[in-house]
This record gives structure tokens, C-alpha cells and sequence, in this order.
């Protein structure tokens, strides 16, 4: 017998049960997925294992494959090497219309000779469902999303936001095991862009469809993801839950993308379980090694997001680096603070509010805690 | 307050249209009202219909018959020809398109005069058409194409296709193709596909291609005359020969406003059919 928060493994005897979406079924598999476009390679090697109720997101800037990714689980696109695995099965040979996911265009792509009832009902239609059943499920999908009596609606007669939720109601109407969003709030004002991002997050825990969602904003993908997958250059920088990749960065090009981070580089002088403190040519830092090893005299890099910097006058905490204030600027309610180090590498620091004691030009002392950089890989150069 | 002065920009317009459109149709049908000076050129002021009333002649009745089969083979010829031509060519690479935009334009250089006179070559008994199938052996004796109808078909298809192909051509370019994949995405086949979603959206250019051909070819009588040799006459080889040999200009008049009349009728019959309320580049 094992005690309530534990399973019987049949191994190792009873085992704490950790909640993972990978207890969960695998929906979706890629493996080492490649595609090339006119001999310039889009996509190395992706491997991604989707599990049943996920919303993952494919973050990462314009150009680094992620729509080619979702266009090839979708059908659209066939990659030349790798497989797909749609709930177990092979889609190599298996063309758009006969895999059970569907996709919410960035434009929409709403038939503009079809009114909305006929939009939502056409793949009904293809496949056939009596018209009755049709103009119920329609009506339901509608209600999903909350627009009801639109049924007769032409798409140039609707607004930017309800075509989305049109788009969305037209992808869902099939029960598919999949949606696979490609920017879709994209298109819209930063107002009604938090509002949606509110309703798609609920529309998926309430259908519990997977969700494979693209944006290149990261907000978007740390307020709706389980999972967010940070893509560059057609290779995944990192999977993993949103504070995971934002705490935890494994690349410098994760810490500067998705958490704005600083990247600094130095050399190990001591290393103590897990955090490491390393020589800057401005002072000294700590870092946590997250596993990484390292040995003293390696170069290694660490992140740190602005708001872990403490400034002073003096150094207190043992590690400090040596700056000058170089900027200070104010927007969206924080203060955007630039010092110079020593060697010429500049450090950005943010605080709440508008109250800051320091002059510009003044010599200050950085420091913080080695909890909270996080060591990382250098990026390759491109 | 200041004048608005706008529409002095829309007098040309309008001078325009009054002066050579309209001016000459309304000149057009007031004609075919009139008598004819049977002694030699030109014509009585009159107010008659004896002129519509000769056409009802059996002889001139077959004209107008003969001329709609015409037309309506060479649409229907061009249409099976011109739309996949267009369709392909609006999926072509951007230089490819230019290339093919150029191959297309390349004829016009030349008088469609000229232009007949190397199809007459090409299909007489001794022309290369003929030529070729000897030589490869598929025949022994020379076809007879030339001066039948087939000819003229040829020639007539051949003089359009270009219209039509850029009416099509126009509305494929401007397709969104992520109409098509938004279609197979929710269950379409390919066919399925092109048959509710890019026929649809292509529509308003194959329409107007099949105005832009239609209604030239109802009119079009120098191709017939060339190439099928005074044996089928059309209503435009009628209403030309009347002007010039018969010298009865109220008849060519009558025949000529039955015959706008007429494609007019069609147009509109055709758009009341088809609901087309968007042509690409006219009405």
C-alpha cells in the first residue's frame, strides 16, 4: 500500500506522484523534424512530444520556423525528414483533410463568400453531417465564443476581434485533437489582445483540446502556456513550463528573449554545491549552476533580469560589481535604470516606481543574490 | 464660403462619352430608320421599319443564328482553355509570371491582320499543319481545315484566348491561398477545395472573360471571312458588306442595333443567371 500522494511503481515501490502533463497521454510526437526552403534550412532536428490537454507555445522571434512547424503538423507543409505522430500514427503520407487537427489562420482566412453559419458548418458540411445536427453545432460553437446571432454575419461585415472568434469557432466546430493557433490575436489592439488571451485560456480548459499556440510575444506565452517552447533558428533553445524558461533559462538567447535578462560573462573562482561565484573584470558574481558543470578557471555565462539588481553605494553582500549610472528613464511605471561597468559592458536595472537616489555619473556597486542568475549556455553565433 | 468646383473635373468625361459614344449610336439608330438611295451612296431621311422588318428574311435570320453558335463555341472553347491557362499561370513563380505576361502580350505587337495571314498558311492543304501530320504519318492525305468551320473556330478562339486568360489570370493573382488551406485543413480534398472555394473566388474574372470574349465575337467577321472563305457569314460579314459593297446603310444600321440589342440582352440575361454582381474590370 502506498500512502495518498503516492502510486505503486513497479520498479521502485511506492514513488511520490508529481503532477506532470507527462502523466498524461502524448497527442503529438515530432521527431527530428528538418525542412528546408529553397536550400535554406528552416527547421533542424525538432523534437516535441505534445500530451493530451497541453497549450503549448511556440515562442520565438519572426523567421526562427515556428509556423513552419505548426504548417507541418497541420498538413500544409511536409517535412523532408523526421516524422509527425498524431496520436500514435505516422502522418507521413496523410494530406491536411484527413488529420484530426484543424488551425486558426493569423489572417483568419474566413471564406468571404460564406456567411458565418456556412463558414463554421463547412468541414460539417464536407463530411457530411445532417444540416440539422450542422446549425446546432454551429449555434454552439458561436456560444463558445460568444457570438451568438452572428449566424448570417458576411466576414466583411464583422470587426477585426469576431472574425478571430469565428476563425476559432470554425477550427473547434470538429472536435479536433489538436488546435494549432498561429498568432491569432495578432492582429488585434493590446485591450482586446488581454481579453482574448483570457477567453482562449478558458475555451481550452473548458474543451480540453491540446492547444499548440504561436506568438512571438512573450507575455502572451507566459500568461497562457503549460508549456512554452522557445524556438531560434529553426531548433528549440528550450521547453519547459513558463517559470522554467523564465527563471531558469538554459541559453543566453532565452534569458534575453523571454525574461530581458542580462547576460554576463566570467571566469569560475569557486564553486560550492551548486552556485558558482565568478570574476568579472568590474568585481565579482554568483550564479546557480542549475547542474551545469564547471570547473574553477572556466568562462561560463549567467543571466540576471534587472529587477534581482540591487544598487548601492557600498557593497554588503560579499559579490559586487563596479559601474557608473549611465541612464535613467521612466516608462509604463518603472524605472529604467543603465550602468556602465568598468569594462564597458552595460547592465540594465528596473524598479517600481519613480524614487531613485542616485545621480548620473555616480560610481554605484551591482549586486545580487546567486539564487537569482541562472548560469547559461553562450548562443552560437549565427 | 468657397465654391466647390469638382465636377468641372468630370466635364471631359462626360464631353467624351457624349460626343463619341453616345453621339454616334444615337446617329447609328436614327439611321436605321431611314431609306435607302437605291440609285447609289447614301440615304433618305425617314422614319420606317422596313429595315427590321428585311432582317425577319430567312437568309439574315441564319446570320444571327449562325453568329451566336459561333460565339457561344468560341466562348465555351476559350473558357475550357483560358481558365486552367490563367489558373496555372497566376501560381507561377513572380518571374515566371512576367515571362508568361510577356509571351502573351508578344502577338499584339503584330496586326491580328498579319497575325491570320500566318494561320491561313498554317492550315492550308499544302501548310505546315498538314505538313507535320504527313510527315509524321498519322495521315496520308491533306485535311481539308481550311474554309470550314473548324478554321474559323481556331481563329476565333485563338484571336480571345488572350482576353480571357488575363480576366483569369487577374482574379487568381489576387487569390488568398489560405483560403485553399484553410478548406483542406477543415476536411476538403484538393478537388473538393478548388470546386467551394477557388471557383468561387476566381468567379468574378472568368465572368468577365466570358464577357470580354462573347461579346467581341459576336462581332468579329474578318477572321470568318479569311479563314472560312465567304462561307459563314456572320452578322458582322453582313452588316460590313452592306455598308461597303451594298452600300444600304439604314439595313447595316438595323442590323447593327439588332445586334447590340441583342448582346446586351445576353449580357444582362447572363448576369441575372450567374448573379455576378462584381466583374472584374467592367460594370
Amino acid at each position: 500500500m502506498c500512502y495518498n500522494n503516492s502510486i505503486n511503481h513497479p520498479d521502485k515501490g511506492c514513488v511520490e506522484a508529481i503532477y506532470t502533463p507527462m502523466a498524461q497521454s502524448v497527442v503529438l510526437e515530432l521527431k527530428d523534424i528538418t525542412k528546408s526552403f529553397d536550400n535554406v534550412q528552416v527547421l533542424k532536428d525538432i523534437d516535441l512530444t505534445v500530451h493530451e490537454g497541453e497549450f503549448v507555445t511556440l515562442l520565438g522571434p519572426s523567421g526562427c520556423g515556428k509556423t513552419t512547424t505548426l504548417r507541418i503538423i497541420a498538413g500544409l507543409e511536409f517535412p523532408d525528414g523526421g516524422q509527425v505522430l498524431l496520436e500514435g500514427a505516422n502522418m507521413e503520407n496523410t494530406p491536411p483533410e484527413k488529420r484530426n487537427v484543424n488551425m486558426v489562420f493569423q489572417n483568419y482566412a474566413l471564406f468571404p463568400h460564406m456567411n458565418v453559419q456556412q463558414n463554421i458548418g463547412y468541414g460539417l458540411k464536407i463530411k457530411k453531417v445532417p444540416k440539422d445536427e450542422i446549425r446546432t453545432r454551429v449555434e454552439a460553437a458561436l456560444k463558445l465564443v460568444q457570438m451568438e446571432g452572428f449566424e448570417k454575419r458576411m466576414p466583411a461585415q464583422m470587426s477585426g476581434g469576431q472574425r478571430q472568434r469565428v476563425a476559432i469557432a470554425r477550427a473547434i466546430v470538429g472536435n479536433p485533437k489538436v488546435l494549432l493557433l498561429d498568432e491569432p490575436l495578432g492582429a488585434l489592439d493590446l485591450q482586446l489582445r488581454r481579453q482574448m488571451q483570457l477567453e482562449l485560456k478558458h475555451l481550452q480548459k473548458e474543451l480540453g483540446i491540446t492547444f499548440i499556440y504561436i506568438t512571438h510575444d512573450q507575455e502572451e506565452a507566459i500568461n497562457m502556456s503549460d508549456r512554452i517552447v522557445v524556438m531560434r533558428n529553426g531548433t528549440i533553445e528550450q521547453a519547459g513550463t513558463p517559470d522554467e524558461v523564465y527563471n531558469r533559462p538554459r541559453t543566453s538567447f532565452v534569458a534575453k528573449f523571454v525574461g530581458s535578462a542580462n547576460v554576463l560573462t566570467g571566469t569560475v573562482t569557486a564553486i560550492k554545491g551548486d552556485t558558482a561565484t565568478l570574476s568579472h573584470g568590474a568585481g565579482t558574481m554568483g550564479c546557480t549552476l542549475y547542474g551545469r558543470s564547471a570547473k574553477v578557471g572556466d568562462e561560463i555565462s549567467l543571466a540576471i533580469r534587472g529587477e534581482n539588481i540591487a544598487i548601492g553605494r557600498e557593497c554588503t553582500g560579499g559579490d559586487c560589481l563596479m559601474g557608473i549610472m549611465a541612464e535613467k528613464s521612466f516608462a509604463g511605471g518603472m524605472l529604467r535604470i543603465v550602468v556602465r561597468l568598468s569594462d564597458g559592458t552595460e547592465v540594465v536595472i528596473t524598479r517600481q516606481g519613480i524614487n531613485f537616489d542616485y545621480d548620473l555619473g555616480e560610481t554605484v556597486l551591482i549586486s545580487w543574490a546567486a539564487s537569482a542568475a541562472s548560469a547559461v549556455d553562450e548562443e552560437a553565433a549565427e | 464660403m468657397k465654391k466647390n468646383y469638382w465636377w468641372t473635373c468630370v466635364i471631359p468625361l462626360y464631353a467624351f462619352t457624349l460626343l463619341f459614344i453616345a453621339g454616334p449610336l444615337i446617329y447609328m439608330v436614327a439611321i436605321s430608320f431611314a431609306t435607302n438611295n437605291p440609285s447609289g451612296y447614301g440615304f433618305h431621311w425617314a422614319l420606317t421599319a422596313e429595315n427590321f422588318l428585311k432582317i425577319l428574311d430567312p437568309v439574315y435570320l441564319q446570320c444571327f443564328v449562325q453568329s451566336f453558335q459561333l460565339a457561344l463555341s468560341t466562348t465555351v472553347l476559350t473558357v475550357l482553355i483560358g481558365y486552367p491557362f490563367g489558373y496555372f499561370m497566376g501560381k507561377l513563380s513572380r518571374k515566371g509570371k512576367k515571362i508568361m505576361m510577356f509571351l502573351i502580350m508578344v502577338p499584339f505587337w503584330t496586326s491580328s491582320l498579319i497575325r491570320l495571314y500566318g494561320w491561313l498558311i498554317i492550315l492550308q492543304a499544302k501548310g505546315v499543319f498538314n505538313g507535320m501530320l504527313m510527315g509524321l504519318g498519322v495521315i496520308s492525305e491533306p485535311l481539308k481545315i481550311l474554309y470550314t468551320y473548324p478554321a474559323v473556330l481556331i481563329g476565333m478562339v485563338y484571336a480571345l484566348l488572350p482576353f480571357m486568360i488575363l480576366a483569369v489570370y487577374s482574379s487568381v493573382d489576387k487569390m488568398d491561398w489560405t483560403l485553399v488551406e484553410a478548406a483542406r485543413d477543415l476536411g476538403a480534398s484538393r478537388t473538393k477545395a478548388f470546386l467551394t472555394i477557388t471557383l468561387k473566388q476566381t468567379l468574378p474574372g472568368l465572368l468577365s472573360g466570358v464577357i470580354l470574349t462573347f461579346v467581341p465575337s459576336m462581332g468579329l467577321f474578318f477572321i470568318a471571312d479569311l479563314l472560312g472563305g465567304n462561307k459563314i457569314v456572320l452578322v458582322g460579314s453582313l452588316i460590313q458588306d452592306q455598308v461597303t459593297r451594298g452600300s444600304n446603310w439604314p439595313f447595316a444600321a438595323a442590323l447593327a442595333v439588332i445586334l447590340t440589342i441583342m448582346t446586351t440582352l445576353m449580357i444582362f440575361l447572363y448576369r441575372k443567371i450567374t448573379g455576378a454582381k462584381d466583374l472584374e474590370g467592367i460594370f
